[in-house]
């Protein structure tokens, strides 16, 4: 259906070609999944498939494409919209109407099909994608799942043959993910279409594949494989495949359910290792009381070598960055934050509703729940940008916030001049910022335009400004959206860095295996009110949603990382 | 619901036609009529949509105009010669080049009325342009347009749906910006949001343009290259005689070819077009019917409009309160009575849709 034959991209300026030597083929009816670090080519290599590469990004394509015969040279990617259907990572630039059902109208009326097959097919893919009951909804007020949902909708319409997506979930909580891989699953089943697509988020994905496309480092030639073959070489990986790996399991489970058939040796030897850390783990923490000692519920295998915020002083190890942040701002509360019956109501909705919640000095708290529930409100109040309208929030000290999209924060055209701006902003002593970013960033040149960083690399230089400011509280909102495994990893060492230092840190975050590894404590929220409030192991394990895939395979014990096991084990 | 709804074409007729309506008069009990009626049908028959939001940035903008024509009034003066002084202010002496213009000096009951009555025909004007605007979905009226203006009309529906995105972006930023403890207003703060700003757009322009290429924008069918060259030569001869038959209308010696030209360049024009859309594929999925309820609209608004013109003939010094000698300005019985006939829309037209639950501003962003 879809076949490459030793394809190279080069795009124009580039000295070397972005992908080379990519030669495969993508059967009929089958889904086949695109995996790799970030910047190794994916985007291009999909999007080579809609003939957008080269013809509307520009660059030279050597080889050749062939989409269900038509070759991509002669075909420019409107005619071939009607065999390939491509949804980008954002679904919103997807968008050409504003509402749900010219939405799904409007490729097909593009390709000129007859009016009655137009209403048919748009009433067959509203049943398809369960989206009946949206359909004179303005696409603008709808859920992140939901627009992904109408986006591949929009290219459904015309009957494709193929269809082509980049990074479809990354941006959902995790049940909206489940949503759109349960239609993806459906197209490849039912109506035997061919499915393309690229992921970070292996863990959701991996296990859906027919068939795994690893392009390994930048320029290299794909390894193309089944699923297990690929993941026992790939340097990504979910976590199931990382326990896999570690239990010595082959072939590799992929999904939690062959992960968990042969755990069962697994779980009896990490029962007997560590029987006594099981009690005492399922009860709540009560927010209202001070911040407890190291033996307390609140901690987790993981961190339990870490230093409790009482000891903030007497840490051995400071780093440069955590001791000047101390200095200053010395809060006499026991608390980095604490809300009292917060209530925040935008136009006629109420996006928080009494939510009360004490944040601890050197706690992470990670907060979850659907698109939508409330997370970015509750951290905007938390920072000050929107205002309560009812009840009380205490801060202890100074807040900052990196917002969803790190590069708001940024705004001068080199590094040099960002960390120049971030002291005077944060009347700092000069060169504070820069000394942060090359402690946290030590190959980045001073004139670096801060669009030329890549994700990683730019939430990191957005970290940096705020930590300038020298905040008790840490608030990130969705900080791993768009990162890989190793970028998430480096962000991992960095947070768990600055919460042993004291920081107190909230993120608002769908990921749960980040939560996993960094948070001890989770709040769920659930429109705009706390619905679980508790250590990360009890609320995360207890919810199927939002375990991680470590939790999942050994329940009823409460492992949450590859991490935690791998230290128990040796 | 597309086929509840009313063609957008019949709110833009009736809400011009109210426009029309209110050029005819300067009377402001009439002009406050008018902006009732308006606001009435627009509260009852908007639909909870983006769009439908705007009506109240336009009764902003009409206010500011109203105001900016008071100020000028107060500053610059005004040949209505009045009598009640309300305030002098100190006149600004100018060379003698610019004579005719006069900074200051006293100030009079009658020239604010005049003032007045001229601004707020003016925001009249204006409000009911942005009742259709609320009204109508401007991307529905667009899709009516002939296939052969379908380009232009798409680009110009991406340019609407962008409008409320820039918004949001300018709001995220000034949020980024307080968060770094830097004041998000003035003008350095504009400069430095504008920026940002403007990438974003282009970006999002880029990316939409990608997606609508790859969904099949501007498939065309293959045309017989006779019928391409006969219509670029309808479509460019017919606006040809289109503007020398305006020209003709306009002059003095063209009154007798200039009717005839204009009206032969327009048949060409319109033949062009419609040849002209053959060249496109696309088809039109569920498009609006103009039907009873649109005439309706429509024909209630040219009612009020013609009324009122028949009005402003027959009896102009009440459609038009005179100024100097100052006079309260009476309402006309018959002319009221026809402006209200405006109503009519709230009656026959759709209650708001079903309410759409949450305001898009609020959704957490993903």
């Amino acid at each position: 259906m879809i076949r490459f034959e030793n394809v190279s991209v080069t795009y124009d300026g580039a000295a070397e070609p972005t992908v080379q030597g990519v030669d495969f083929e993508v059967p009929e009816g089958e889904l086949v999944l695109l995996v790799g670090p970030s910047g190794v080519g994916k985007s291009t290599v999909l999007g080579a498939v809609s003939g957008l590469v080269p013809h509307f990004t520009g660059g030279t394509l050597r080889g050749r494409v062939t989409v269900a015969g038509r070759d991509t040279r002669t075909h420019k990617p409107r005619e071939l919209a009607d065999v390939v259907g491509t949804v980008g990572q954002d679904p919103l630039s997807h968008f050409v109407t504003d509402t749900v059902e010219d939405e799904l109208a409007y490729g097909m009326e593009s390709l000129g099909l007859a009016p009655d097959v137009m209403r048919r097919r748009v009433e067959e893919t509203l049943d398809l994608l369960g989206l009946a009951d949206l359909r004179d909804r303005s696409i603008a007020t709808l859920s992140g799942g939901q627009q992904q949902r109408v986006a591949i909708g929009s290219v459904l319409t015309p009957h494709p043959r193929a269809l082509v997506l980049d990074e479809p979930t990354s941006a959902l909580d995790p049940a909206a993910a489940e949503e759109v891989l349960a239609v993806l699953q459906r197209l490849v089943h039912d109506l035997g279409t061919t499915v393309l697509l690229a992921e970070h988020r292996l863990e959701r994905v991996v296990q859906y594949a027919d068939q795994v496309v690893l392009l390994p480092s930048p320029g290299a030639a794909p390894v193309l494989g089944t699923p297990a073959d690929v993941m026992a070489v790939s340097p990504v990986y979910p976590p199931v495949v990382d326990l896999g790996r570690l239990a010595g399991w082959s072939p590799l489970p992929l999904t939690v359910r062959d992960a968990r058939r042969r755990a069962a040796d697994l779980r009896e030897q990490l029962g007997q290792r560590d029987c006594i850390a099981l009690q005492g783990r399922g009860a709540v923490v009560d927010v209202r009381l001070p911040p407890r000692g190291r033996d307390q519920p609140r901690r987790t295998r993981s961190r339990q070598q870490t230093t409790p915020p009482e000891l903030l002083g007497e840490n051995p190890t400071p780093r440069r960055w955590f001791k000047r942040r101390r200095t200053p701002t010395q809060p006499t509360s026991p608390y980095a934050a604490e809300v009292k019956a917060l209530a925040v109501t935008r136009g006629r909705v109420q996006a928080l509703r009494h939510v009360d919640l004490a944040i601890p000095l050197g706690e992470t708290v990670a907060v979850m729940g659907r698109n939508g529930a409330g997370k970015s409100t509750l951290l905007n109040t938390l920072v000050g940008l929107v205002k309560p309208s009812a009840g009380s929030v205490t801060l202890g000290g100074a807040v900052g916030l990196v917002p969803q999209e790190p590069r708001d924060l940024l705004y001068t055209d080199t590094v040099a001049d960002e960390c120049t701006a971030a002291d005077t902003d944060a009347s700092a002593a000069p060169g504070t910022c820069r000394a942060l970013v090359s402690e946290l960033l030590p190959d980045i040149p001073d004139d670096t335009h801060p669009r030329d960083l890549s994700e990683g690399q730019r939430l990191t230089l957005a970290l940096a400004v705020v930590l300038t400011a020298r905040p008790t509280l840490l608030l990130l909102d969705e900080p791993t959206r768009g990162l890989d495994y190793a970028a998430k990893a480096r962000l991992l060492t960095l947070l768990r860095g600055l919460a042993a230092e004291g920081h107190s840190i909230v993120l608002a975050t769908h990921d749960v295996e980040l939560v996993a590894e960094l948070a001890h404590r989770v709040v769920l929220l659930a429109d705009g009110e706390v619905i679980a409030d508790g250590p990360a192991a009890d609320v995360v394990v207890a919810s199927p949603s939002f375990a991680p895939q470590v939790a999942k395979i050994l329940a009823p014990q409460k492992w949450l990382t590859v991490a935690e096991v791998r230290e128990a084990l040796a | 619901m597309a086929g509840a709804q009313l063609h957008p074409g019949a709110w833009w007729l009736w809400s011009l036609a109210l426009g029309t309506a209110a050029t005819r008069t300067t009377n402001p009990l009439l002009l406050t009529l008018l902006i009732a009626t308006s606001a009435y049908v627009v509260a009852t028959c908007r639909p909870d949509s983006p769009w439908a939001r705007s009506y109240t940035a336009f009764v902003k903008l009409a206010l500011a105009v109203l105001l900016i024509r008071l100020v000028f009034a107060v500053v610059l003066g005004s040949p209505i010669p009045g009598t009640h002084v309300i305030v002098a202010l100190p006149e600004l002496p100018l060379p003698h080049w610019a004579q005719g213009i006069r900074l200051g000096g006293k100030v009079t009951v009658e020239t604010l009325l005049f003032a007045l009555y001229d601004g707020l025909r003016l925001a009249t004007l204006l409000i009911c342009v942005g009742a259709a605007n609320s009204l109508a979905n401007p991307a529905r009226l667009l899709k009516s347009l002939p296939g052969a203006l379908y380009e232009m009309g798409v680009a110009v529906v991406v340019a609407l749906t962008y409008a409320p995105h820039l918004i949001a972006d300018v709001q995220r930023l000034r949020a980024a910006r307080r968060l770094r403890g830097r004041p998000d207003t003035g003008i350095r703060g504009l400069l430095h949001i504008g920026l940002p700003v403007l990438e974003g757009a282009l970006e999002r322009s880029v990316a939409l343009a990608a997606a609508m290429d790859a969904r099949g924008y501007g498939r065309s069918a293959d045309v017989p290259a006779r019928v391409r060259r006969t219509t670029t030569a309808l479509t460019l001869g017919g606006l040809l005689g289109v503007c020398a038959g305006t020209y003709g209308l306009l002059t003095a010696e063209g009154g007798t070819y200039g009717l005839p030209v204009l009206l032969a360049g327009l048949a060409a024009a319109l033949a062009g077009l419609r040849l002209g859309g053959r060249r496109s594929l696309r088809t039109r999925y569920r498009p609006d019917r103009w039907d009873a309820r649109a005439w309706l609209v429509a024909g209630s608004g040219a009612a009020v409009a013609a009324l009122l013109a028949l009005a402003a003939t027959r009896d102009p010094a009440a459609l038009h309160p005179g100024v100097v000698p100052l006079v309260a300005p009476t309402l006309p019985l018959w002319p009221a009575a026809a402006v209200l006939l405006g109503l009519l829309p709230a009656f026959i037209s759709p209650a708001p849709q079903n309410p759409v639950p949450r305001h898009p501003a609020l959704k957490e962003p993903s």
